[in-house]
């Protein structure tokens, strides 16, 4: 991207007069973005496989071969079997079973559901609230921006393990607390990415215009500040909800995340923990892979956003 | 300087404080502080009076001076399950866990900056494409999962190194530590390579992009003009400029690197103080929860504090804006 992707976005049509170029094939910011994301082979498969990974989580209980949590569908003889066995019924347990008879593909699509909605949730609620702290403190300036800043700094200081260990710690376990948890852990983040660039944003003379118009500073903060601190706000996102989905399910392997009724991966692979030590390693190692490959695709989109999005590595 | 410390240790003290209104809210106003701070097996007489003891019967802002004067006073309530003091159970547990994650951070910089400067010299070698590719793995793998899988091929398959606890231990200035046997070591090599893991990915990106800015410096090209050895340009003059980001760092990691501990002792069953708050958790022994809650604020508020004094030390720009 050049300058023109920061610099504030001039009507379309003077674009075009400039250029003189054609409408049908116009280069537009978003079909830039687009083409030089898709120069990462990688970061395109890493998308494919999440959006995959999503859609299995979200449908769920349609792909699923048994649901893990209904108790007539289970049966205890067909307990911790290895991957490939048949069931009584005649049906094959590809990734095999754990401890309570049940089919570890189905926990496994099911645990997905409920890692991806704690950590997507979180993130996006995390990003709301840091985001709108970091466009404030950056705008007002002044005590306000010192106070916030000095809240980061502290929030900053601790690991973000231990601030969800303290919150669950004096909560107790449940999902909401987790969200809870991974949302004061998160939002820190979001409001120093968001504060480094709406500060140099607030100088341009674009923001002077607007104030001169008398617009609400509201107005000015949400639609003419907050477009323009996007791209680095699109890479912190992308990077933490891939940290929110491995730190609820450190927690949820500890037992201080989500409760036993609503399993994510980090409880079937805590689940597995035991029966690990007697080899029978499929029921710990499946929900591990799934949150791995989970993980990792985020991850390869992230890294290739940032490459993207980051005006000091323009090419 | 003077003023900059004092102002720095007011800082902390002022974020001590903070931590422990927060703490005491916490157990005190969220949770009930009757079930909280008092067993459940008590029996109604008990109860009372554990409550009068305890001052719950007092105005809130009592409540607290209460509980600073006896937290100052170092008693933190006694442990359900131990009997003990809560306070001495943790300070008992608190070796085990130094000595993990110091072996941690450790290895991570004996990993990472040879691997780092490899990666940064030969940036295009298929090696350093490799080893980039494998920290990136180190940074995204979640801990608990790769200790569990290090105990699946290295204990359960291999059964090279034993998976779970402490093994024998030597004494050293009154304290047990593992380190002094090979035993010991046997049982330490895995669970710090797990909680090392993050950090060597972490060092050896720092040393490699700190490598690839140094090396067109015009320092370098100077100590390469002057006709010294590439041995010592590299060790000397690049390595010694690249310390500065990776002490800072590695300071500041050793303790997220402590608190990481946490999952790692939970996995391999090491018996340092994470294990014992995961475990004090999971039966409710509060008094522990509370005790280690306080012990861990002011571990870390004392961590950022040497970091910042040793950064000043180390880096004379920030000594000059300090005082400026």
């Amino acid at each position: 991207m050049s300058s023109a992707d920061t610099a504030p976005k001039l009507p379309l049509p003077l674009r075009e007069g400039v250029g003189g170029r054609g409408p049908v094939r116009e280069e537009t910011p978003f079909r830039r973005f687009v083409s030089e994301f898709a120069a990462s082979h990688i970061a395109v498969a890493g998308l494919i496989i999440f959006v995959l990974i999503g859609v299995a989580a979200i449908f769920a209980s349609l792909i699923a071969p048994q649901n893990p949590y209904d108790l007539a569908q289970l049966d205890i003889m067909d307990g911790r079997l290895p991957p490939g066995s048949a069931s009584s019924t005649g049906y094959t347990y590809l990734l095999g079973t754990d401890d309570q008879g049940r089919d570890m593909l189905s926990g496994i699509l099911y645990g997905l559901r409920i890692s991806l909605g704690v950590g997507v949730g979180s993130a996006l609620i995390a990003c709301v609230v840091g985001t709108s702290l970091g466009l404030f403190a950056a705008y007002i300036g002044g005590r306000t921006d010192a106070a916030i800043m000095r809240l980061v700094d502290l929030q900053l200081s601790f690991p973000s393990i231990l601030v969800a260990l303290m919150i669950l710690a004096v909560l107790g376990k449940g999902v909401m607390n987790v969200v809870l948890a991974l949302v004061i852990v998160e939002w820190a983040y979001y409001t120093r990415t968001v504060r480094a660039s709406a500060l140099v944003e607030r100088r341009r003379e674009y923001i002077e215009a607007a104030e001169c118009l008398a617009l609400p500073r509201r107005r000015i903060i949400f639609r003419h500040l907050l477009p323009n601190c996007l791209p680095p706000l699109i890479v912190i996102a992308t990077q933490q909800v891939a940290r929110a989905i491995a730190l609820e399910a450190t927690l949820s392997f500890l037992g201080l995340g989500v409760p036993i009724t609503e399993p994510s991966l980090g409880l079937l692979i805590a689940n597995g923990y035991q029966y690990m030590l007697s080899g029978k390693y499929w029921i710990s190692f499946y929900p591990g892979i799934a949150l791995l490959v989970t993980i990792v695709s985020i991850n390869l989109v992230g890294d290739q956003l940032r490459d993207v999005l980051n005006p000091r590595l323009k090419r | 300087m003077t003023t900059w410390l004092i102002r720095r240790l007011i800082q902390a003290l002022f974020v001590v404080l903070a931590m422990s209104v927060i703490v005491f809210i916490g157990v005190h106003v969220i949770g009930n502080p009757v079930d909280i701070l008092i067993s459940p097996e008590a029996d109604q007489a008990e109860r009372a009076r554990i409550i009068a003891s305890l001052g719950l019967d007092q105005p809130l802002w009592k409540q607290y001076v209460l509980f600073v004067d006896d937290a100052l006073r170092g008693d933190l309530g006694r442990s359900f399950v131990f009997n003990e003091p809560a306070l001495r159970l943790i300070a008992q547990r608190m070796p085990a866990t130094l000595e993990l994650a110091v072996t941690a951070v450790l290895m991570s910089m004996l990993f990472g900056i040879p691997l780092g400067l490899y990666a940064g010299l030969y940036p295009d070698g298929v090696v350093a494409r490799t080893i980039m590719a494998g920290s990136i793995l180190g940074f995204s793998l979640p801990t608990f999962w790769v200790g569990l899988m290090l105990i699946m091929v290295f204990a359960v398959q291999l059964g090279w190194l034993p998976s779970t606890g402490r093994g024998a231990t030597a004494e050293l200035f009154g304290i047990q530590w593992s380190f002094l046997t090979l035993d010991g070591l046997r049982h330490l090599l895995l669970p710090a390579l797990n909680l090392s893991l993050f950090n060597i990915s972490l060092v050896l990106r720092l040393v490699r992009a700190g490598v690839r800015e140094t090396l067109p410096m015009d320092f370098v090209k100077f100590a390469r003009a002057k006709g010294l050895a590439p041995a010592r340009v590299i060790f000397v003059h690049v390595l010694k400029n690249i310390m500065i980001p990776v002490v800072t760092v590695v300071g500041l990691e050793l303790g997220s690197t402590i608190a990481f501990a946490v999952v790692t002792e939970s996995v391999f069953a090491w018996p340092g103080m994470g294990k014992l708050i995961i475990d004090s958790i999971n039966v409710l022994d509060r008094p522990v929860i509370v005790a280690y809650l306080m012990m861990i604020v002011l571990l870390f508020v004392t961590i950022n504090l040497v970091v910042d004094l040793l950064y000043t030390l180390l880096d004379p720009r920030v000594r000059l804006e300090a005082k400026g």
